[in-house]
C-alpha cells in the first residue's frame, strides 16, 4: 500500500512531466487542450485523494524521504492536517483554473509561454505546502516564485509587463532572502533543517521575535501585506487571466501557509505582542487594499488590489488567533483560526471567479480599462451572472461565503476583551472599526466593479460585437460560484473540515457544527451567537416569491418600454454616465486626501468665455513614495557612483586589490 | 405540540411589520406636516401611495436590463426578512436564531448593494449619483453600525438580538457612559441609513443632493411599489431595533400567553410613535446637509461607537 504522500509526489511528478510535454508540444494546434486536460485531470485526482484523507483521517500524519538535494539531508516531504487543508486549496484552484484555461487558453496569442509553466507553477505550489524540511521548502518555494514570475513575463512585449516582471523579480527574491534567513535561525547553529528539529528545538525570545519580523518580510511580501504589496497589482493582473486567479486566490494563500506553519507549529509559543504586530499589519493593509482597489478603473488591477484587502483580512484574524494562544485561550483562538482558514478557502474561490469573469471579459472585448466598457450584461447575460455572484461573495453579504469568515472574525473579536494586555485591548477594537470599514469599502468597491462594467450603455463602439465566451470558462465559473453559495449556506461542513488543522495547531477547535439543528453555525453557545445561511436563503426566496405571487396575482402586469426618463434629461451619449473615476469620487474625497494625499483641482474658464472647464486629480502612491522610491534612488546613485571602477587602469585596480587585502586581513587580526 | 404557537407568533411577527410600516411611514409624515402647520395627507396615505403604483404600468428604460426587474423583489424580501427578525413585541422568536445581529446589519448591506446596482443599470448619470454617494454614505454607516453591535454585544455578551434585548430589560445593565454613546451613534446611522433630513431627504424628487431618490428615479409601477415598501420596512426596522434595545421594556417572551402577547403589540404600537414623533420633531428642527458634510455627520456616529467600545474593552463595567 503507497502512503498518501508518495501518492501526492507523483501527482507533483506528472505535473512536471506534464510540464515537459508542454515544452515538446506547444506549438501544436492540439497543445492547449492535451495540457489544460492533463493537468485538470492530475489536480482533481489529488484533490480527490487529500480530500479522501481528510475526511477519512483527518488527523494521520503521513511522511516520506527522497535521497534528493543535499546529500547529508534528504527531501523530507509530510502530509498533515494544516498541509492537507492547504492541498485542497491548492488543487481545487488548480483544477478550475485549467478548466478554463481549456477554453481561455485557445485564445493565448503565445501557447509556447504558457503551457509548460503553468503546470510547472502548480507543481511548486503543491511541493511548498508538502516540504517538510527547510531546503526543500525554500527550493520549492523560489521554483513555484520563477515559474510565476515566467508567467507573468508570458506576454513580455506588452507596455509595463517587463517593469511588472523586474519588480516582481527583485520583491520575490528579496522575499526568498527573507526566509533563508528565518530558517537560518530557527535551524541554529546546529543546523537541523528537517522541520522536526525545528519543532522540538525551543528557540529564545530574540530568535522568535526575529523569526517573526522575518516570515512578515518574507511571506509577508508574497501575500502581498503592506507595505510589501506593491509587485502585486503590477505581476498579478499581468500573467493571462487564469495565471492571475491562481496567483491571486492560490499562491497568496501558499504564503498564508508558510506563516502559519512556522509562526503556529515551527515556533513554539507566541508572545503577546507578535499578536499586536500582526493585527495591526493586517488592519493596516485591509483598509489600504480596498482604498486602491476602490480608485483603480483596470479591471484586473481592482481584482488584485482587492486580494491585498483579502490578505489583510486573513492576516487580522491570524493576529487574533496568535494574541489568543499566547494568553492561553484556546477556545477563541481556534475561533479565531477557523474564521482565517475559512477566508482563505473562500478567497480562493471567490477571486478565482472574478478573475475568470475578468479574463471572459477581456477576451470578448480585449479589454481591461472599465472605462471602455459597459452594458455587457446584456451582450454576456451568463458571464455578468456569475460576475455578479462573485462580487456579493466578495463583499461579504450573506447568505454567500464571505460572509461567513467575516461573521467568524467578528465574533472572534467579540472574544478578545478577555485579553490581559492593554497593547492587545487597545489595537484589537480599533483593528475591529477598520475590518468593519474594510467591508463596507468592498462592498462600494465591487459595486463600482460590476455596476461599471456590466450595467449602464456600452461606453464604447467596439461593445456592440461583443459575445458570451465558450462553455469551458462558463463551466469553471458556474462551479465556483456555485461552491460560493455552497460554502455559505452550509458552513458548518466547512468548519468542521477545518477543526483538524485548530486541533493540531492550538490543542483545541470549535464545537461540532453539522450537528447543530437547522445547520446553523454556533461558534460558542445559541444564545450567544448563531447564523444559519441556509435559512436566510430559505426565508428570502419565500419572502421574495411571496411578493412575486402577490404582484403577480394583484398587481398591474402593463409594462411598457421606453426612453430612459432621467428627470427628462436624457443624457445623448454614453459619455455622460458615471465612470470608474467619477464613481469612486464621494469616496476620495472622504478617505483620498489622507491616505493618497489627494489634490483636485478645477479650472473654469473665464465669465462668458466658452471653453471646457478642466478638472485635474493628483493622487500619489504614498507607501511607494515613502518607501521604495528612495531606495530605489539610493541604488541608482551609488551604482552611479560605482560605475567610475569600471573605466580605471590595471595600476589602480591593482592599488584596489591591495587595500582590499590588507582590510581583510586587519579584520581578521583584530576579530576577537 | 408547542412548535406551533410559536410559528404563529413569528408570522404574526412578519405580518405585523409588514401591516405597521406603511402607517409609520405615514404618521411621521402627518407630524411633521402638522408641526409646520399644514393638514398633511390622511395617515393611510402610504398604503393607497403602495395600491395606486400597483395598478399603474411600468415604464422600463430601453436599456434596462434582467437585474433592474429582479432588484425590487430581492431588496424587498431581504429588508422584510431582517425586519422580521428584530423582536418588535416578543423576545426568542422561533426563528430568532437564524441571524444575529450583525447578520441582520449585512441583510440590509444586500439590500443596499443590489439597490445601488439598479440605479446604474439605466446607464443615467442620475442613477450613478445617487448610487455613488450611496456607497460613500454606506461606507462610513456601515463600520459605524458594526462597531454599536460590538459595544451592544460586550455589554448583553451575546449578538443575538433577544439575548440583547432581555439583557436590557434585566436590571443588571445600569446607566453605562457606553450604552449612551451607542444609543446616540446608533440614532444618527438610522437617520443616514434612511435617508432622512439632514443627510437625504425622502420628500423631495428633484434636489442636487439627493441620493436614494437618485437611485430610484426610473422606476415606476409595481417596482417602484416594492421599493417604497422596502424602505418603509426599513424604517419600522430601525426605529424596532432603537426601541428594543434601548427602550425594552414591555417586551414579552415568545412562550407567553396570548394577552400579554396582545399587550406586547400595544406597547410595541405605543414605542412607535413616541419614536415617530422624535424623529418628525428632530427632522422640523433641523437643515438639510450639503453631500460632503455628510461624511463629518457619520464621523461622529463611527467615533462615538468606536469609543463606546474602546470603553468597554478597558473596563466591562463602563
Amino acid at each position: 500500500m503507497i502512503s498518501i504522500v508518495a501518492l501526492l509526489l507523483w501527482g507533483v511528478a506528472a505535473l512536471l512531466g506534464t510540464a515537459m510535454l508542454a515544452i515538446a508540444v506547444s506549438r501544436r494546434d492540439s497543445a492547449t487542450q492535451l495540457v489544460y486536460g492533463l493537468i485538470l485531470g492530475i489536480a482533481a485526482l489529488v484533490f480527490l485523494a487529500v480530500s479522501s484523507h481528510l475526511v477519512g483521517d483527518p488527523a494521520g500524519v503521513s511522511a516520506v524521504t527522497l535521497p534528493l538535494g543535499l546529500p547529508w539531508i534528504g527531501a523530507h516531504f509530510r502530509l498533515d492536517a494544516l498541509s492537507a487543508f492547504f492541498l485542497v486549496v491548492v488543487n481545487l484552484g488548480g483544477a478550475f483554473a485549467s478548466l478554463y484555461g481549456l477554453g481561455y487558453g485557445r485564445h493565448e496569442s503565445a501557447p509556447h509561454r504558457v503551457l509548460p509553466f503553468f503546470p510547472a507553477f502548480l507543481a511548486g505550489m503543491n511541493l511548498v505546502v508538502l516540504a517538510d524540511d527547510a531546503f526543500t521548502f525554500l527550493l520549492s518555494w523560489e521554483f513555484m516564485s520563477l515559474a510565476s514570475w515566467a508567467l507573468v513575463m508570458a506576454h513580455h512585449r506588452e507596455p509595463d509587463n517587463t517593469r511588472a516582471g523586474y519588480i516582481y523579480l527583485v520583491m520575490a527574491s528579496f522575499g526568498t532572502l527573507a526566509l533563508l534567513l528565518a530558517f537560518g535561525l530557527l535551524a541554529g547553529p546546529a543546523g537541523t533543517y528537517t522541520f522536526d528539529a525545528m519543532r522540538a528545538a525551543e528557540p529564545t525570545r530574540f530568535v522568535a521575535a526575529a523569526v517573526l519580523a522575518l516570515m512578515l518580510l518574507g511571506a509577508g511580501s508574497k501575500a502581498g501585506l503592506v507595505p510589501l504589496h506593491v509587485w502585486l497589482p503590477l505581476a498579478h493582473p499581468a500573467a493571462p487571466s487564469h495565471v492571475s486567479a491562481l496567483m491571486s486566490g492560490v499562491m497568496t494563500k501558499v504564503a498564508i501557509y508558510g506563516f502559519i506553519r512556522v509562526i503556529f507549529d515551527l515556533l513554539g509559543e507566541p508572545a503577546w505582542w507578535s499578536g499586536v504586530v500582526v493585527l495591526f499589519l493586517g488592519g493596516l493593509t485591509a483598509v489600504l487594499g480596498i482604498l486602491h482597489a476602490l480608485m483603480e478603473k483596470d479591471l484586473k488591477r481592482l481584482l488584485a488590489y482587492s486580494t491585498i484587502e483579502n490578505i489583510g483580512v486573513i492576516f487580522v484574524s491570524l493576529g487574533l488567533a496568535l494574541a489568543f494562544k499566547a494568553n492561553a485561550m484556546p477556545s477563541a483562538a481556534a475561533l479565531a483560526l477557523t474564521a482565517a482558514l475559512f477566508h482563505v478557502l473562500n478567497h480562493s474561490f471567490f477571486k478565482s471567479l472574478l478573475f475568470f469573469g475578468a479574463g471572459a471579459v477581456l477576451t470578448a472585448t480585449g479589454e481591461r480599462n472599465m472605462e471602455k466598457l459597459g452594458g455587457l450584461i446584456h451582450r454576456m447575460p451568463l458571464t455578468s451572472f456569475v460576475f455578479l455572484v462573485g462580487c456579493v461573495s466578495i463583499s461579504a453579504l450573506p447568505p454567500f461565503n464571505g460572509f461567513v469568515s467575516e461573521w467568524l472574525a467578528f465574533q472572534a473579536i467579540l472574544q478578545s476583551p478577555d485579553l490581559p494586555q492593554w497593547g492587545l485591548k487597545v489595537m484589537v477594537p480599533a483593528v475591529g472599526g477598520l475590518l468593519a470599514l474594510s467591508a463596507a469599502l468592498a462592498a462600494a468597491c465591487f459595486v463600482k466593479a460590476f455596476g461599471i462594467t456590466f450595467l449602464g450603455r456600452p461606453r464604447s463602439a467596439a461593445m456592440e460585437q461583443v459575445r458570451e465566451v465558450d462553455r469551458y470558462s462558463l463551466a469553471a465559473m458556474f462551479a465556483l460560484a456555485a461552491l460560493c453559495l455552497l460554502a455559505g449556506i452550509l458552513p458548518g461542513l466547512v468548519i468542521d473540515g477545518i477543526s483538524p488543522v485548530t486541533l493540531s495547531l492550538i490543542g483545541n477547535r470549535m464545537p461540532v457544527q453539522m450537528a447543530q439543528p437547522w445547520l446553523s453555525i454556533v461558534p460558542i453557545a445559541e444564545s450567544r451567537s448563531s447564523y444559519n445561511g441556509l435559512l436566510v436563503l430559505v426565508f428570502i426566496t419565500i419572502s421574495a416569491s411571496l411578493a412575486a405571487v402577490v404582484i403577480h396575482r394583484f398587481a398591474s402586469h402593463a409594462l411598457r418600454r421606453g426612453p430612459a426618463w432621467g428627470c427628462g434629461f436624457p443624457d445623448i451619449t454614453p459619455a455622460a454616465q458615471y465612470t470608474a473615476v467619477s464613481f469612486a469620487q464621494p469616496i476620495r474625497r472622504v478617505f483620498g486626501t489622507f491616505a493618497f494625499r489627494a489634490k483636485e483641482k478645477v479650472e473654469m474658464p473665464p465669465p462668458g468665455a466658452t471653453g471646457p472647464a478642466r478638472l485635474t486629480v493628483e493622487m500619489h502612491d504614498v507607501i511607494w513614495e515613502t518607501f521604495y522610491q528612495p531606495i530605489a534612488g539610493a541604488v541608482g546613485y551609488a551604482s552611479e557612483k560605482l560605475n567610475r571602477l569600471q573605466f580605471l587602469t590595471i595600476r589602480r585596480y591593482l592599488t584596489l586589490v591591495f587595500l582590499y587585502l590588507v582590510t581583510l586581513l586587519l579584520v581578521l587580526a583584530l576579530w576577537p | 405540540m408547542a412548535l406551533i404557537p410559536e410559528l404563529a407568533v413569528q408570522g404574526a411577527q412578519m405580518v405585523l411589520v409588514l401591516l405597521l410600516a406603511p402607517l409609520l411611514t405615514g404618521f411621521v409624515r402627518k407630524v411633521k406636516a402638522r408641526l409646520q402647520r399644514r393638514r398633511g395627507p390622511s395617515l393611510i396615505q402610504p398604503y393607497r401611495d403602495v395600491v395606486r403604483l400597483m395598478r399603474k404600468e411600468v415604464v422600463l428604460a430601453d436599456n434596462a436590463s434582467w437585474l433592474f426587474r429582479v432588484t425590487p423583489y430581492l431588496i424587498f424580501a431581504a429588508t422584510w426578512v431582517a425586519a422580521a427578525l428584530i423582536p418588535t413585541f416578543a423576545t426568542g422568536l422561533t426563528f430568532s436564531w437564524t441571524a444575529d445581529l450583525i447578520a441582520i446589519v449585512a441583510l440590509l448591506g444586500s439590500a443596499r448593494f443590489f439597490l445601488a446596482l439598479a440605479g446604474m443599470d439605466v446607464g443615467t448619470s442620475f442613477g450613478g449619483i445617487g448610487a455613488s454617494r450611496e456607497v460613500m454614505i454606506a461606507s462610513l454607516a456601515e463600520p459605524a453600525m458594526l462597531l454599536i453591535v460590538f459595544s451592544l454585544a460586550l455589554v448583553a455578551g451575546a449578538t443575538q438580538l433577544s439575548t440583547v434585548a432581555a439583557f436590557m430589560a434585566s436590571p443588571d445593565v445600569g446607566l453605562r457612559v457606553s450604552l449612551g454613546m451607542s444609543l446616540i451613534a446608533l440614532v444618527i446611522v438610522a437617520i443616514a441609513e434612511n435617508a432622512r433630513i439632514p443627510v437625504d431627504n425622502p420628500a423631495t424628487h428633484l434636489e442636487l443632493t439627493m441620493v436614494h431618490e437618485a437611485m430610484v428615479l426610473e422606476y415606476s409601477g409595481r417596482h417602484l411599489a416594492m421599493i417604497e415598501f422596502a424602505s418603509f420596512l426599513k424604517l419600522l426596522l430601525y426605529v424596532s431595533l432603537v426601541s428594543c434595545v434601548f427602550i425594552p421594556w414591555g417586551l414579552v417572551t415568545s412562550g407567553a400567553r396570548p394577552q400579554l402577547l396582545l399587550l406586547g403589540a400595544v406597547t410595541y404600537v405605543g414605542k412607535l410613535a413616541v419614536c415617530g414623533i422624535l424623529l418628525a420633531v428632530f427632522e422640523t428642527a433641523i437643515a438639510k446637509m450639503r453631500v460632503f458634510r455628510v461624511p463629518d455627520f457619520l464621523g461622529v456616529a463611527l467615533m462615538l461607537a468606536l469609543l463606546g467600545t474602546l470603553l468597554l474593552f478597558v473596563s466591562r463595567s463602563l
